[in-house]
């Protein structure tokens, strides 16, 4: 069915190599999240996948069958733009339909597969208003409506929700998890944003320049990152990094502890330091305290622990949780 | 903000402007429509009398008139008929990334910017000169007889001028419109299938209706009044095959030295006109208000 394996491909634009090399597979069925910071490659991968961009080098096969001259269209993936690139002159059915009405399919099975779309994504209100008079996020069930009706052997979403308020972000994340549950269709989704890929994905692929960084289950890789930049990546608030002696106590070059993995306590502890800023969310806060010959650390506390700016704490890393890392940046197990 | 006082100053301050633009149409307006009552011929100075509606009926069983009219729109469609499609075409091919692009664009825009009489002497001794010109040796060169374009097609020969002269700036415009078409539809239509005519009569053809509209609307004012081209090449003949209304009043007020028929005709050319733009904006002004 679905899967994508992409054999040594590589991208240069002039002498500029944007993707060096990459080997990668993506099973059927599974939901695919490329994550990376802004110019790392990601949106270039997923464009080479889709056909819109030549590989300089290496090939991707689809469901088999060497795709990698194939023309966008005969691959048999749709892809969601992050401008949604509804066609503006076209009523809702019509941008829906116009994949079927390009595949030469019958009036009747547009009909019946449009509005069956329509359904499954709330819109069939909406069927015979123009793009422009439709709120972000129909527009963007719009373009996943485009891309459902060809029923293809994979969705490929280049940041879809990086236009919707935040409110209808974490919506729209839901309702396309929910999309893949029920249609169980290969998936593969760019974005920056750390906490869609950690949300959504079956399977994280960190990229950075334009190379895999990292490659596993969310989980994977928030309890075992592989090096120093996914460790950074991955996690909210980012993993707190501290070299030199205290780092040594643990035979380490630099050692990493999340925010979260640090007790509290205003009485003891192995590092003290004065709270520099305290966010309170509520459930939690967030507490930036400048450790004395450290540096600033920030630790994740309950919300019922009471601080506020120059009060004095102490930190205890959790053993079990620290992360090493040698001089490289590479893990340490 | 807008209060009896700010509203009273901006009315006494656009004023001028108006009262000027108000005597620079009716007065000449009100002339014309006087001489056009007037027996008043220039051969005859001090003899003018009133004359009804005599000069109107005059110039409206002139046989001429009927030609012109048909010249007129002949010239509007067909300069209009080759300008859209050919500038749609040219806009396509220098949207394409190519080598010279700055200067190939400047060199499309030239004709634009030459003077209709210069433009149409050129063409009527270089090239469509049965003796000299360009058309007549290509001809020669495969042994055939030339043809005498202004002799034998002297409207389709105006046309092409005028076309010509045209097609730039139609090609301007559309242009423009076509850059702004956004590069993910093309993309998205691309996943979807859509082979590159598809892309063109789905995506690209309704993207450039608001620009064919403004150039429709803007050539046809220009085109109703084409003059100095046929002039030049034609005087309008032979006979009056390249008359059209501006030609047919010119002759008339200065040929024949009419000038209460020049000017009775004048007002029909208003008319005329007014009714023109009366249906292009029915017919296409839609096209604007989206």
């Amino acid at each position: 069915m679905g899967n994508i394996t992409l054999r040594n491909v590589s991208k240069v634009f002039g002498a500029h190599a944007v993707i060096p090399s990459i080997d990668l597979n993506i099973n059927d069925g599974e939901f695919v999240v490329f994550v990376g910071p802004s110019g790392c490659g990601k949106s270039t991968l997923l464009r080479l996948i889709a056909g819109l961009e030549d590989v300089s080098d290496g090939e991707i096969v689809i469901d088999g069958k060497n795709a990698t001259e194939l023309p966008p269209a005969q691959r048999g993936l749709s892809m969601v733009f992050q401008s949604y690139a509804l066609y503006p002159h076209m009523s809702v059915r019509s941008n829906i339909a116009f994949p079927l009405k390009m595949a030469n399919e019958d009036k009747a099975a547009i009909d019946r597969k449009v509005s069956d779309a329509a359904r499954v994504l709330n819109l069939t209100d909406y069927l015979d208003r123009k793009p422009r008079q439709l709120s972000g996020g129909q527009r963007q069930r719009v373009a996943i409506g485009r891309a459902i009706v060809r029923q293809p052997k994979a969705f490929l979403f280049d940041e879809p929700l990086s236009n919707l308020d935040a409110a209808l972000r974490v919506n729209m994340r839901l309702e396309i998890s929910q999309l893949h549950q029920d249609l169980k269709t290969t998936m593969v989704y760019v974005t920056h944003d750390q906490v869609e890929a950690m949300t959504m994905a079956d399977k994280i692929v960190v990229l950075n320049r334009g190379r895999i960084e990292q490659v596993g289950s969310p989980l994977d890789l928030y309890h075992k990152p592989d090096n120093l930049f996914v460790a950074g990546f991955i996690g909210s608030p980012r993993m707190n990094f501290v070299s030199g002696a205290p780092a040594a106590a643990y035979q380490a070059h630099t050692m990493g502890i999340r925010p979260e993995h640090l007790l509290l306590s205003k009485e003891s502890g192995t590092w003290s330091g004065t709270v520099g800023v305290a966010e309170h969310l509520g459930s939690d806060t967030f507490l930036h305290v400048n450790v004395d010959n450290i540096g600033t650390v920030t630790a994740r506390v309950s919300g019922d622990f009471a601080v506020t700016h120059g009060d004095r704490v102490f930190l205890t890393p959790d053993a079990q949780r620290v992360h090493r890392f040698d001089d490289k940046g590479l893990a340490v197990r | 903000m807008a209060t009896l006082h700010t509203r009273s100053a901006a009315r006494l301050m656009i004023a001028p402007s108006v009262l000027l633009l108000l005597a620079w149409m009716i007065v000449p307006l009100a002339m014309t429509i006087y001489f056009s009552f007037l027996r008043y011929n220039l051969l005859m100075p001090g003899m003018e009398e009133f004359a009804g509606f005599s000069n109107y009926s005059y110039f409206l069983t002139d046989p001429a008139f009927f030609q012109a009219i048909f010249n007129t729109l002949a010239i509007v469609l067909g300069v209009l008929f080759i300008t859209v499609v050919g500038g749609i075409a040219l806009a396509l091919l220098l949207d394409q990334p190519m080598f010279g692009q700055g200067i190939v664009r400047i060199l499309v825009i030239a004709p634009f910017l030459i003077m209709p009489t210069v433009a149409a002497l050129v063409w009527k001794n270089m090239f469509m000169n049965p003796v000299n010109g360009l058309f007549a040796w290509v001809a020669k060169l495969f042994g055939l007889q030339p043809f005498d374009f202004l002799a034998n097609a002297p409207l389709m020969s105006v046309i092409l001028i005028v076309a010509w002269q045209w097609l730039p700036f139609a090609t301007l415009i559309l242009l423009t419109a076509l850059q702004s078409l956004d590069e993910e539809q093309k993309e998205a239509a691309q996943m979807d299938g859509a082979s590159a005519w598809s892309r063109f009569i789905y995506l690209t053809l309704p993207h450039l209706s608001r620009a064919i509209t403004v150039v429709i609307l803007i050539q046809t004012i220009f085109l109703l009044s084409v003059f100095a081209e046929i002039l030049v090449t034609t005087n309008g003949g032979p006979g009056t095959q390249s008359t059209n209304l501006t030609f047919l009043v010119y002759a008339q007020a200065l040929l024949q030295f009419d000038v209460g028929g020049a000017s009775a005709g004048g007002i029909i050319a208003v008319i005329l006109a007014n009714i023109v733009a009366f249906f292009l904006m029915r017919m296409i002004g839609k096209t604007l208000e989206a």
